[in-house]
């Protein structure tokens, strides 16, 4: 076990939701992406934090990813809801309000 | 008193499994920790996966909550017992939310209805992976520098008195946005608010005109 391989683990989880958050249609499901995103993100600075430098900050920066997560959740539930509301569909090809 | 490291306590057999697994790689880590890491790294990437290939909502939404709680575990593998409490914790409570979301905005019995709502998959399949192996390849190449320092005895009560103390402008930073992020959530998921009145009474209803017109509401 080392920082490479688990850094190669956190990559992997990272882009198997970076594909997710690309390519779904459901605006929930494209927040499954990024939250995969995230769960790579936290995986990183975890291995970083143990293996580099093991002082509180680390886990400082932790927490502060974790609390952009709870943001982007809630949020991204509000707008699901606008949405759902407005159009009667949750899927992100049918907000194009923004293309006009 | 120094503990053993249990790397060095095994016998000749499992020796090379257990280097095979990482431990004994100087940072304190045990041969269980480094096992338990593994099957966790493994399953979270599986269970992530599996998000976007499952035929339902509902099994996507238990396959994150386990790649989540997969890396909860592999957090708390690397001594975070803090962190990799409150991530498990959150985000099986985030998946319960999610499937009341799933179960409200899809009309339909979740669990049973097969379903492949994409768009670009292919091309979403090259950036994943393109980004992949930028990422792959720079975290094998990239020359780490060593271990600054050992861990302090009792990390929680450190991070405590980190955020308490040292790093107090993270909290206060932080908490404005969960305040901005709840009024925020309150406002777009209103089904009507202050913005949305119809004349002076907050309680009229809109007008049932045959013919609509206005700005179209």
């Amino acid at each position: 076990m080392s920082l490479e391989l688990v850094l190669v683990v956190a990559a992997a989880l990272f882009s198997v939701g970076l594909y997710g958050a690309l390519s779904q249609q459901v605006v929930v499901m494209v927040m499954m992406g990024l939250e995969l995103m995230l769960n790579g993100v936290i995986l990183a600075v975890a291995a970083m934090w143990w293996y580099l430098a093991p002082d509180p900050s680390g886990q400082v920066l932790l927490l502060v990813v974790i609390a952009a997560m709870t943001v982007e959740m809630a949020m991204g539930f509000a707008v699901a809801t606008v949405l759902h509301r407005r159009s009667g569909s949750d899927m992100t090809d049918m907000a194009t309000e923004l293309d006009r | 008193m120094q503990h053993a490291d249990p790397w060095t306590t095994l016998g000749p057999t499992l020796a090379p499994l257990a280097q095979m697994a990482g431990a004994g790689d100087g940072t304190g880590l045990g041969v269980l920790a480094a096992v338990v890491f593994w099957v966790a790294a493994v399953v979270s990437v599986l269970a992530g996966a599996a998000v976007f290939h499952v035929d339902s909502m509902a099994r996507a939404t238990y396959a994150l909550a386990l790649s989540f709680v997969a890396v909860g575990l592999a957090v708390l593998t690397l001594q975070q017992g803090y962190v990799g409490v409150v991530i498990v914790l959150m985000m099986v409570m985030e998946m319960a939310v999610m499937a009341v979301y799933m179960v409200m905005f899809m009309g339909m019995n979740p669990a049973l209805m097969p379903m492949s709502m994409v768009h670009g998959k292919w091309a979403a399949l090259g950036a994943a992976g393109a980004t992949f192996v930028l990422l792959a390849a720079g975290a094998l190449l990239v020359p780490w520098p060593e271990r600054r320092s050992g861990p302090p005895p009792d990390l929680t009560r450190a991070l405590g008195e980190a955020l308490m103390g040292s790093h107090m402008l993270v909290m206060v930073a932080v908490s404005p946005v969960m305040v901005a992020t709840i009024v925020g959530g309150v406002l777009l998921s209103s089904h009507r608010t202050r913005y949305d009145r119809l004349g002076d009474d907050l309680d009229r209803r809109p007008a049932d005109d045959p013919q609509p017109g206005g700005v179209g509401r």
